[in-house]
Order: structure tokens, then sequence, then C-alpha cells
């Protein structure tokens, strides 16, 4: 591998041109004042623009659509019969590079089943004062059960308020989805859930 | 009968009652001044501007005044207390004065009396703008000096030498004007206008002074320096809050329409029609001249808000470097022109001795303006010499011809 200025020393040597240790002096045109036309050019920008149309949203009246893959807040996903995908292992806290993500497993017992397999999340606290939303737990979820939605606004007026508990980030239960906890589908394990197998929710897993 | 004639038979509550109408439409103008740069600084920006309050957001500024009314009065405690309160007063009270002499309507009827919306008309109306505008001044360095703060004193000093040098170049800039009309009084410029031409088109260098000089008489973009917001924080008004820095932010407007009043009764017949609109005049009983006023006031208005989205701020040293060796000499040398002209034409001189004189200052302005361009032109071609060697990288520089970056010989 050739060095890049024994490169250019050695093409300086062959077309024959004074020492590179010497920089010329490029003398840079300066254009000096423009002509009077040259400067009312500039007032004819802002005059015209007047007549443009303006760029301006209305925003708490017009709420302009983000881009699909904008990173909003975070949601955390369900299975398809409504338990959750969560599974407490904490990588999205252990990747989060802001520190804002708390997450506290639980296991899954006969009785309190949220979740396919054995453990689930049992706190979930997502701090919005601290998170930048990079994405980056979103990538170390394991099983998508952490994903953005695309709502940006997360404004308040207290602290507090800003910290999203479990039941604030969980997706809304959908069509035949049921609340947890709930037994897992009758015949499936835990990798019947993760390969897609699982498309709704059974009659019995809603018998308590 | 003259104005001066017609204002001198108002009875004395008459002119108690124009008093508070000059008042009153220098705040509500201010207001709608406030208003309207806003929304037209946002169009020249591709935004929209204050469109919440009221309708199209004309609201807008009324809401931020009395907000600002409201907010908490600090006084810092290494402020001049007393100074510190008395300096916006002079400051806001100079500007309504100069509205003072403004004739803002020819001949209307007002309550029954034969009067002009014109409060008082003074022989000398337009030096005694130019005198209470400089006690304007006060307010702005009393202000600097008396926050006991280093931004608002840097901010004042810059202000009150911006203002005092310009007012030089404003003043002389005015003299064209009296020597052609002939009389300092506000209404008689009018008159002698409406006789002839406008001022803005004999004394077109003179109008074209003025209205530099007004810019950075208010210190406004492009001459605001003395408020700079990325350098000075506010400028003298940095330490003040609430009503006394809404009574500064008052003053600014008022002043700025004040000039334009000034610049529309100086130069573009005042409260007269365009040439050619003059039967419009008679409307309202004649109340439409006061349309005619507005409306060239907001031409001069919007000018300064053009101006401010148009162009960046000047470097100080520009600036006073314009205002003093640019401005003052070319008005000094167009009054002697305007002067001699006057006096040939007022003795009656031959067309042909007027004329020659005229295509003489042509000729010598002519060649000044060669011989400079010349003298420009030889210091670009001169040698640039060979630099000494630095011990250390530098780029390379423009006083020099090349550069030894090696640190060898």
């Amino acid at each position: 591998m050739t060095d890049f200025n024994e490169k250019i020393d050695v093409e300086k040597k062959n077309s024959g041109q004074a020492d590179i240790n010497s920089v010329p002096f490029v003398e840079v045109e300066q254009p000096g004042p423009a002509s009077l036309a040259e400067q009312a050019k500039g007032f004819w920008v802002t005059f015209s623009t007047m007549f443009k149309k303006n760029q301006t949203v209305q925003y708490p009246d017009v709420k302009a659509p983000t881009q699909p893959r904008f990173h909003g807040r975070h949601q955390l996903n369900r299975h398809p019969d409504g338990l959750e995908k969560c599974i407490g292992c904490e990588l999205c806290a252990w990747a989060c590079p802001a520190d804002a993500i708390f997450v506290e497993g639980g296991n899954n017992t006969p009785g309190n089943q949220m979740s396919p397999g054995e453990r689930h999340g049992a706190v979930y606290q997502i701090n919005y004062l601290r998170c930048i939303f990079c994405g980056l737990c979103v990538e170390a979820c394991p099983t998508r059960a952490l994903t953005m939605t695309n709502e940006y606004e997360l404004a308040d007026d207290k602290r507090e308020k800003l910290i999203f508990e479990k039941e604030d980030l969980l997706a809304p239960l959908r069509q035949g989805m049921l609340a947890p906890p709930h037994p897992m589908y009758p015949g499936m394990t835990d990798t019947n859930y993760y390969n897609g197998d699982v498309k709704e929710s059974h009659p019995s897993q809603a018998e308590k | 009968m003259t104005t001066a004639q017609l204002l001198g038979n108002d009875p004395g509550w008459l002119i108690a009652v124009k008093a508070l109408l000059v008042f009153i439409i220098c705040v509500v103008s201010t207001l709608m001044a406030v208003w309207t740069e806003r929304r037209v600084l946002a169009k020249m920006q591709l935004r929209t501007g204050p469109n919440r309050v009221g309708p199209a957001g004309l609201l807008q500024s009324l809401s931020d005044g009395v907000k600002l009314a409201l907010k908490e009065d600090i006084i810092p405690a290494a402020a001049d207390k007393v100074v510190f309160i008395i300096a916006p007063i002079i400051a806001t009270a100079m500007c309504f004065m100069a509205f003072a002499v403004i004739p803002m309507t020819g001949v209307v009827s007002l309550f029954g009396h034969k009067t002009a919306l014109q409060l008082t008309d003074l022989p000398v109306g337009v030096l005694y703008i130019l005198a209470v505008t400089s006690i304007g001044v006060y307010g702005v360095v009393l202000a600097g000096w008396s926050s006991g703060s280093t931004y608002p004193l840097l901010g004042g000093l810059r202000s009150s030498a911006q203002v005092i040098s310009y007012e030089v170049a404003m003043g002389l800039s005015l003299v064209a004007v009296f020597i052609y009309a002939g009389s300092m009084s506000t209404s008689d410029i009018v008159a002698s206008q409406h006789q002839h031409i406008w001022n803005a088109v004999v004394l077109f260098p003179s109008f074209v002074i003025y209205v530099i000089s007004m810019v950075g008489e208010t210190n406004r973009a492009p001459f605001d320096l003395a408020e700079a917001e990325g350098e000075l924080v506010g400028g003298f008004h940095t330490e003040y809050s609430s009503l006394k820095f809404a009574l500064f932010f008052l003053a600014e407007y008022v002043n700025i329409i004040a000039v334009s009043a000034l610049a529309t009764t100086l130069f573009l017949g005042g409260y007269h029609a365009l040439p050619g609109l003059g039967f419009t005049e008679q409307w309202l009983g004649g109340w439409f001249t006061f349309v005619w006023f507005l409306l060239k006031v907001n031409f001069f208005f919007f000018i300064f808000m053009w101006l401010r989205g148009s162009l960046p701020r000047l470097r100080y040293d520009q600036f006073m470097k314009f205002g003093w060796k640019v401005l003052i000499p070319v008005s000094l040398v167009w009054i002697l022109i305007v002067a001699t002209l006057r006096v040939l034409q007022q003795q009656n001189a031959p067309r042909i001795a007027i004329t020659a004189f005229a295509a003489g200052v042509v000729i010598i302005v002519m060649a000044i303006s060669s011989l400079f361009e010349r003298s420009k032109q030889k210091i670009r071609t001169t040698e640039l010499p060979e630099g000494e060697t630095p011990n250390f990288p530098v780029p390379s520089l423009p006083n020099v011809q090349s550069i030894n970056v090696s640190g060898g010989k």
C-alpha cells in the first residue's frame, strides 16, 4: 500500500512541477461590489417570495402525516391471541444508549400467563425525558415485542407523566385477541407462537 | 388662508381632542405596524405569521402588549433607579411629540369646526422634529448607562453614536428641501409641493439620502447594530422588562412611523393625492386626504420591512464609514448644487447659465468617479511580497506570494 503523500510526490516529480513543500498562493477572484442592478436582485427575491404559497403547516389544526418509518412513541406488541410478546429479557434496556428503559422480568405461572413461554415483562418503563428515539431497543428485541409508532405528540406539563408504564405502551387489543393473563393456545408451544402458527385466540383460552 | 392661520382659530378643547387623536393614531398604528411587519416578513420567508388571535391575527400585538404590561417589572440591583425609570419615558414622549407638527389631512371639519388634522404648525416645524428626536436619544443613552450592565451600555453607546451620525446626514438632506420650498414649516412644504412637483422628484438625491438615514436613525435593519440580537442580547433595553420595555418598543415603532410621516410630508407631497387623482381629496368631506397620507406612510413602512427582509446587518465600522464618508459629503455637495441653482433661478439668470452649470456639475462628478475607479484598480495590481518562512504549517495568505509550509529551507 502506498502512502498518499508519497504518491503525490512521485506524480509531481514526474510532471516536473515545483517542490510540494512550497504551496503557491492562488489569488482568488475578489468580485467586489456588484452593480446596482445586480444588488437589486436580492430585493426581488424577497418581494417575489411574498406572492408564493407559504410552507407553514397549521400544526394543531392540520397534522401532517410523518414518514412511515418515523421514530415515534414505542409500542409493546401482542401475539394474535392477546398474549404479550415481551419476555422480560431486558435486552432493550441494555441496548439503550440513553438509559431510558427499565424492565423487570417475572415468571409466567399457570394462573398468571402473560406471554408464551416462561417469562414476561412484569415492569416495563420508558422514560421519554431520556429517550433519544434511536431505535436501538427495537433492533435489540428478540421477539419483536418492542416497535415504534408514528406518534410524536409527547409533550407534557409534568416530568412524571413522561415516564410511560407498560399500560401506556401496550398495543390495544384487536379483533380476536383476549386480554392476558390467559393460558397459551391449546397444543401450541412458545416456538409455535414465534413461528406465527397462532392466528387468533381459542375459545378455551377465555375460560378461567 | 394658510394652515397656520387655520389652526390658529382652534378653540382649546379642539386642540385637546386633536392631541388625543394624534396619540390614538400613533398607538393604533404601532399595533397595526407590528402586526403588518410580522405578517409581511413572514410572507417574505414563506411563512404565515401570527394568525391565531382575532381575525387573521390582527389582535396579536394587542394581546402581546397586554401580556407585556402584566409581566413582572424588574429593576436590577446595579441600576440607577431614577434614571432607569425616566429613560423609557423620555424615549416614548419624544417620539409622540414629533407627530405634533405632521399635517395628516387637508382642510376638514372636526366637530363642526373647520380645521386640519395637525396639532400645531410651527414656522420651524421640521427643525422642531429634529430637535425632539435628538432628545429621544437621551432615552437610549440613559437607559444604557443606568442599567448597570455591560451589554446595555455598549448598545446604548452604539445606538446614540448611530443616531447622532445619521441625524447629520438627515439634517443635511432636509436643507435642500428648505432651500427649495423656502420654508421650514411642514404645512408650507406640503403646499409648495402641491404647487410644483413632489420633492422626491426634483430633489431625488436628498430623497435617497433621507430614506437611508431614516433607517439608520431608527435603529432598524440593516442598521440595527445597537440591538444586534446576536451580539448585544438586546442592546440598550436588555435589562428592561414589563411596561418599561413596552415603552421602548412603542417608541421604536412610533419613531418609524414618525420618520415615515416626515418623509411623506417633505418628499411625497404629504396628504395630497397622487398627481391626476386630485378629485379624491374632496371625498368624505376632505377626510380622504388622511387615506392618502396613510398610504404614503405605509409605502415607507413597507420599505422598512423590505430592507429588514432582504439585507444582512452591517458591521459597525462599515456603517459609520458609510454615514460619515459617503452620506454626509454627498449631501454637502448636493446642497451646494441646489443652493447655486436656486440662487441662479431667483436672480433670473439666463437658462443657458443654469444648463451650463448643471452640465459642469455632471462632468465634474463623472471625472471624479472615474479617477476613483482608476486608483482602485492601481491598488489591485500592486505586486505582492514574498512571505517569510514560518516554522509551522499555515494556510496561504492574501498578502504573500507563497509560503514554505514544511518548516525546512
